[in-house]
């Protein structure tokens, strides 16, 4: 493998994410288009349906929102690719930008000056996870402007209990309203100190759609704050209805005694990804 | 069923609409997000022309993805930016270049609402995320203004639109508003969803 072609694979995964959907998503969103009573509700799920038909025909940006950008990567630490990774990324997503295109949404934080390309300092976002083995996988997530202007982090007491993380993932939920783009997928990260909070959020979007936890008792908050926040009414786009999200996923990690972090991570209804898995002998599969 | 509204803009048929009402747009939009209203602002205010007429347009919270093909412009995904960022703003901007209709997504404030009641003017919604659709409702680009200054999102894009919809009026120029309504619902359901945690 030499990085052109690692390149080639990382433009193609970003066009993916940038004009498909994947199909847990799309199940997902029928099944919330089917159970709506309200017409305006109605319109709002089948206009999206029909968005997502029209981006992948087409192959073009199913939001103008193309997003900022992360990658996780979770790396085996014998993979002979690894100290390529970060320049390989930059290029390809610099091409990206320019071919697809993307809108280039990267901007300096101070002077509000656009670098063009989706660049620069510390972007894209790389997040590492280091394993044993040899093989990488890397998965995109690029994410909009408005969804994630919604994420939010909630230091509650550690005397709070179960039944206040569910009224504050609800509080914030309903202040959202049709903001970050509903039916949205929440991730949900509990416990740790606040950064690894927000991190958990943002990694339980990775799972695919209205997967559970492994572990019951997450499993079963993930059920019932789905339920709780679809009693809301916000509904799609915030104009009312029965489906404000569509899934609900929570990771958690062990805290402070003194700490109780709470963070959510809200994604829009427009939710994509690509991955690619790259093996030690340089064989690389977008998925 | 659908209206069907065709530009000039007038203030006339925009106190017509209705909270609840859908249409289509067929004529100009152009397209303005935070930065690009301060900017307006700051050239009127410094009695610069502005090189467009925003009054005879729907005003229209997006920054689009475009490509140029053979050297014209073609608009690849252009939904609507969440309209409450320019919730502060939008008072002064709508009394300075006399906008009739707003589009965009999530709706706006009380600032806003009573400045919709004072011009006879509308926000529209339209589907958050639904850029590739509406795209193709957007068949030629006129012209964009400020493209290297802005950028690409920040731009001012003057796109003809053809059957562009369903919009769906959620703020009307008699002060009703959508989400005043559903908040009061909204509010209730709170209480039942308080019950039931506990």
């Amino acid at each position: 493998m030499d990085e052109e072609q690692l390149s080639a694979a990382l433009i193609t995964a970003l066009q993916q994410a940038t004009a498909v959907l994947p199909q847990d998503v799309i199940t997902a969103l029928q099944r919330a288009e089917a159970s709506e009573d309200s017409p305006l509700a109605k319109e709002q799920l089948q206009t999206i349906l029909r968005n997502i038909e029209v981006a992948k025909e087409h192959r073009v940006p199913l939001c103008q929102d193309t997003g900022l950008h992360t990658f996780f990567i979770t790396a085996g630490t014998a993979s002979p690719y690894l100290s390529k990774l970060q320049r390989v990324i930059k290029h390809a997503l610099a091409e990206a930008t320019e071919q697809i295109p993307l809108r280039p949404n990267t901007v300096h934080p101070f002077t509000g000056e656009n670098s063009g390309d989706n660049l620069g300092r510390y972007m894209p976002y790389l997040s590492w996870e280091l394993i044993d083995g040899d093989e990488i996988t890397i998965t995109i997530l690029p994410k909009g402007g408005g969804s994630e202007n919604m994420s939010a982090l909630k230091m509650l007491l550690p005397t709070a209990g179960m039944s206040e993380i569910k009224r504050t993932v609800v509080d914030h939920i309903i202040a959202c309203g049709g903001k970050p783009c509903p039916p949205t997928i929440v991730g949900i990260g509990i416990g740790g100190g606040a950064d690894i909070a927000m991190n958990l959020g943002k990694r339980a979007l990775l799972r695919p759609v209205g997967d559970h936890h492994p572990e019951p008792m997450v499993a079963a908050l993930e059920e019932e704050l789905v339920h709780l926040l679809n009693m809301s009414g916000v509904g799609p786009m915030g104009i009312g209805g029965k489906n404000t999200v569509l899934a609900v996923h929570i990771e958690y990690a062990y805290r402070h005694t003194a700490s109780l972090p709470v963070g959510i991570v809200v994604q829009c209804w427009a939710h994509r990804w690509a991955k690619i898995h790259l093996a030690a002998d340089g064989t690389i599969k977008v998925i | 069923m659908e209206r069907e509204i065709v530009g000039p803009i007038t203030e006339k048929e925009m106190r017509s609409l209705r909270v609840g009402d859908l249409f289509d747009l067929t004529g100009k939009v152009f397209t303005a997000r935070d930065k690009t209203h301060q900017l307006l602002l700051k050239l009127h205010e410094t009695k610069e022309k502005i090189p467009f007429d925003p009054t005879s347009m729907a005003l229209f919270h997006c920054g689009p993805v475009a490509k140029r093909y053979k050297g014209n412009w073609q608009i690849l995904s252009a939904g609507p930016t969440s309209s409450i960022r320019m919730e502060d703003i939008t008072p002064r901007f709508l009394a300075t270049f006399k906008i009739k209709l707003i589009i965009g997504k999530g709706g706006m404030g009380a600032k806003t609402q009573q400045a919709l009641q004072e011009q006879g003017a509308v926000y529209a919604h339209y589907t958050g995320g639904a850029g590739a659709l509406s795209a193709r409702s957007f068949t030629r680009v006129e012209k964009v203004f400020w493209l290297k200054e802005l950028g690409m999102a920040n731009a001012v894009w003057i796109m003809v639109a053809q059957q562009f919809g369903p919009l769906l009026v959620t703020m009307d120029s008699v002060g009703g508003s959508l989400y005043k309504e559903l908040n009061g619902k909204i509010a209730k359901n709170k209480e039942a969803i308080y019950a039931r945690i506990g």
